[in-house]
């Protein structure tokens, strides 16, 4: 047999209460809920976006009548209840009938204070507590005229913002003489004033006010000073106070509010209540993250949980909600002797922010300008964080601390340049993102280019579709190899590694694929993780790879090719020297150029060249480069002790050593290594994927690190003495990367992935690193240089036209 | 113009890699087998950049520009997704495995 839980009040504490209770017990419970407003649930703190016109009324509803029909709740609105008979445990509504109940819960809210003002009762005259007053304000500011807003607490100023911002001249009335008194010192209180009056409102503060002024409707109100404000609309937003009329009447032990205990249990077992209507420990709270604290602790008495726990009271923060004042406040405002203060102000940017400190324990915090560390603040304050650590720059927020940087994106100027490759700035993404409805990053790419070439601005533009969404865009953090599945990249590159040699098309159908052959994101994924996995078995598909690996060559700009033969640690000789000098003339290449990693590289050769090229390199013993390829690049070699007065050992002769070691290698991505022959380090070896340093006793091996988009130092893999002992370990980590990573990571993000202490362990056992370094030997072996293969007759015939016609032509069939 | 031009053997055209065909006093076209045997030819020019088409990745019905990725419809030349632009098309034919074009191009 369900009990009868009765709730009095439909506000937010209810809702929350009643939405806990039903996570925790569904079934205990035969709910209604009598509600004296005519709405069903609505987000009352988002009032004063209604009011500014910012949000609708329909956007700010939580809780629909189709909500309550769901869940089986009772709803009645528009119906207050007007009795509670104790003795018959019923409640009595405005009709005069009876409702009974096992439990009842009080959740009656506040009254707005109205101050017992002559002419208090004269239309025009309203408080600012329910959507019914926001309505009235709404319609009163369409005849524009004049606003005095009484109160300038945080309602208060929210309400006169509002008004101005639909057309009213405003004026706020104060009795005190600092804003937000309660929640701002004099210094935040007075930069406040200063801000808001920018924006056009007026302010009579200190100020008393003695009369409201008007025959049939309000006119103005009378200041204590005697000046007369005229108004056409007066709104009291001095305070509330708890609406404990029931309980009181019901007689119940009430203060301000209804008087509860630790679990909202009022004077009677039966009776509880939670939000503003209640007094716990002598407080009253009129904000509502210590409604919700209660409203989760009551739910949990409500559904009889053993370990239902306690309410222990609230330490309260405050935003005020005015687009464009940033304003955070909480905890103790005013300090005593026994607190320290931290304080920044700055008021040319009208920013302020003050953290109040006792014991290395934040106990208030007051933000005004620049909130964006509020919920760390207060995250600090709540748990009692030690923040002797932090102070040096505490007040400069988490981001210097390590934190996240999510609400920096907010500060960027519209036309921010959020993508540099593609030249999209941050506005557009904004505009096409609202405009076209987009909600994910790939379609954002698509739509605006932004983060689609070079990637690195992708957290970024990732940060503005979250801010421009709120919560419909979900980052998601696995992402699958491509559209033609739904598999990762792992789980794509183990299904290739545990299953037969095949080739792509039959992994594809393996798998499921959701296109008939694939795109150009994952057949070369698949065809390098054959290529890895089965060496022996699997015939290197070229229509797999890109155009690059496909002709080896580098594709340019304008349809050409470079080509860059490989130079074995960029020490060349007189011979090569010709070879290339005597190509570049007879074949008319443009332009010969040294690249970063100490080759040369020819540019402008047309697709039709490239065998002929190739085939005179090759007759003088020049291999491929694979400067176009995910590969083995380059080794970039200081001269070491060969000539160098420093230098401490032979970095040539190991440079030149691992590039035949390691050269004509697939990889998951391009590899560049580099070896200096001191600890000076003029081959920039900590800037590559492998860096090898020379010190005095031997060499050192740093892995991961990464120049280019985003610069990364490498980490030092291990210390070895001999050349040999280089080579191996180097083998080693080169057939880890090419088997662990995924297609396309480079090994600085996979370095950072599995992290370097992990891959030292694997490769510090001497077995296993053996091992691989002889699996990475034997995958190579007879590997031949693929310009030679190129470079003859028929596959250099790919490379020409397949036929060349006139446009004019005699009929041929 | 309305002529069929022979252009070649379908065994010297590998599915799924593109070949030119230059035309002089034309112009490069991109000549494509697909994985279902279609036969396709396109200007061998990218609206976007003017990558060549026939270096590109072709997978379905559709190729992928080397330059940028923008991706082509090539049954109707359309640049597809977001992206806005076209080429060219021309009339390609299979007879007796060789494989024939004419010049008189239709609008992408």
């Amino acid at each position: 047999m369900q009990e009868s839980l009765i709730v009095v009040g439909n506000g937010m504490a209810a809702m929350r209460t009643l939405e806990k209770l039903l996570e925790l017990a569904p079934d205990k419970y035969r709910i209604t809920v009598f509600g004296a407003e005519p709405h069903a649930g609505y987000n009352r703190i988002l009032l004063s976006s209604v009011l500014s016109g910012e949000k609708g009324m329909e956007e700010i509803v939580t809780h629909s009548h189709a909500w309550f029909a769901e869940q089986g709740i009772a709803l009645h609105t528009g119906l207050p209840i007007t009795a509670i008979d104790r003795r018959g445990k019923a409640v009595v509504d405005q009709h005069g009938e009876r409702h009974a109940y096992d439990r009842l819960l009080l959740a009656t809210g506040s009254h707005p204070i109205l101050l017992p003002l002559p002419g208090k009762d004269l239309p025009g005259v309203v408080p600012f507590r329910d959507a019914w007053d926001v309505e009235r304000m709404v319609s009163a500011a369409k005849e524009g005229g004049q606003a005095v807003v009484i109160g300038g607490g945080l309602l208060g100023l929210e309400a006169a913002v509002g008004l101005k911002n639909r057309g009213m001249e405003v004026t706020v009335v104060h009795l005190m003489d600092t804003l937000m008194e309660r929640q701002l010192d004099a210094a935040a209180g007075a930069l406040l004033k200063t801000e808001l009056k920018s924006r056009g409102l007026s302010f009579r503060m200190p100020a008393e006010s003695v009369a409201i002024i008007g025959e049939s409707h309000v006119t103005g109100l009378q200041l204590k000073s005697g000046e007369l404000l005229p108004a056409d609309l007066l709104v009291m937003a001095v305070g509330i106070r708890p609406n404990a009329d029931l309980a009181r009447e019901a007689g119940l032990v009430c203060g301000r509010g209804v008087v509860v205990n630790d679990s909202l249990t009022t004077s009677d077992p039966a009776i509880l209540a939670v939000g503003e209507c209640v007094e716990h420990r002598g407080v009253v709270y009129g904000l509502v993250a210590p409604l919700f604290a209660q409203g989760e602790v009551l739910a949990r008495h409500l559904a009889d949980l053993p370990d239902a726990g306690s309410y222990e009271g609230s330490v309260v923060s405050t935003r005020l909600k005015v687009t464009g004042v940033d304003l955070f406040s909480g905890g103790e405002i005013h300090e005593t002797a026994m607190d320290e203060v931290i304080l920044f102000q700055d008021p040319a940017r009208r920013i302020y922010k003050k953290l109040l400190v006792r014991d290395d324990r934040i106990r208030g915090v007051v933000l005004l300008g620049d909130t964006r560390d509020g919920a760390w603040y207060a995250q600090l304050m709540y748990q009692g964080e030690d923040i002797a650590p932090l102070r040096n720059h505490i007040l400069f927020g988490d981001i210097q601390t390590g934190g996240t940087d999510q609400h920096d994106v907010a500060n960027l100027a519209d036309d921010h340049e959020v993508c540099g490759c593609n030249g999209v700035s941050k506005g557009h993404i904004v505009a096409t993102t609202l405009d076209k409805g987009l909600t994910t990053l790939e379609e954002v790419r698509a739509h605006t280019k932004a983060s689609s070439s070079c990637g690195s601005c992708t957290h970024i533009v990732e940060k503005i579709l979250t801010a421009a969404l709120g919560v419909d865009y979900e980052a998601c953090s696995v992402k699958s190899l491509c559209c033609c599945t739904s598999l990762t990249s792992d789980e794509v590159r183990e299904a290739v590694r545990d299953g037969a040699p095949q080739t792509v098309q039959e992994v594809m159908t393996r798998l499921h694929w959701s296109t008939p052959d694939g795109c150009p994101s994952c057949r070369p994924a698949i065809n390098y993780y054959l290529t890895v996995f089965h060496p022996e078995h699997h015939q290197d598909e070229p229509t797999a790879r890109f155009v690059n690996e496909r002709f080896h060559a580098n594709i340019q700009r304008d349809g050409t090719y470079s080509v860059v033969p490989r130079i074995f640690g960029g020490i060349t000789a007189a011979q090569e020297l010709r070879v290339i000098a005597e190509l570049v003339e007879r074949f008319a290449i443009p332009e010969v150029k040294f690249t970063g990693g100490q080759r040369l590289t020819l540019l402008g050769v047309k697709r039709e060249q490239l065998p002929e090229v190739w085939g005179e390199l090759a007759r003088h013993g020049m291999v491929s480069g694979h400067a176009y390829g995910k590969a083995m690049r380059t080794v970039k070699t200081c001269v070491g002790d060969h000539w160098c007065r420093f230098g401490t050992q032979d970095s040539e002769k190991m440079g030149v050593k691992l590039e035949q070691l390691l050269w004509n290698s697939w990889t998951p991505h391009k590899v560049k290594l580099a070896v200096s022959g001191c600890p000076r380090n003029c081959a920039e070896a900590t800037i590559k994927d492998i860096g090898v340093i020379a010190v005095d006793s031997g060499w050192e091996i740093h892995v991961g690190g990464n120049g280019g988009i985003k610069v990364r130092v490498t980490d030092l893999l291990v210390k070895v003495a001999t050349m040999e002992e280089v080579c191996e370990w180097s083998a080693a980590f080169m057939q880890m990367y090419r088997r662990e990573a995924r297609y396309l990571e480079r090994t600085a993000p996979w370095v950072e992935r599995v992290g370097i202490d992990a891959i030292r362990a694997h490769l510090g056992n001497d077995g296993r690193r053996r091992a691989l370094a002889e699996s990475f030997h034997t995958a190579h072996a007879g590997l031949e240089d693929p310009w030679q293969a190129r470079s003859l007759a028929p596959a250099a015939k790919r490379f020409a036209p397949l036929a060349i016609i006139p446009y004019q032509k005699e009929r041929v069939a | 113009m309305n002529d069929w031009h022979c252009v070649g053997n379908l065994e010297d055209l590998t599915p799924l890699e593109g070949r030119v065909v230059r035309v002089e006093g034309l112009g490069d076209l991109a000549l494509f087998r697909t994985a279902d045997e279609q036969l396709y030819a396109l200007t061998d020019r990218c609206p976007h950049r003017g990558g060549p088409l026939s270096a590109g990745m072709v997978h379905g019905h559709k190729v992928t520009c080397p330059l940028h990725g923008w991706t082509l419809d090539l049954e109707t030349g359309q640049v597809l997704g977001p992206d806005q632009g076209c080429v060219e098309r021309y009339p390609v034919r299979l007879q007796g495995g060789q494989i024939y074009l004419q010049l008189e191009a239709s609008p992408g």
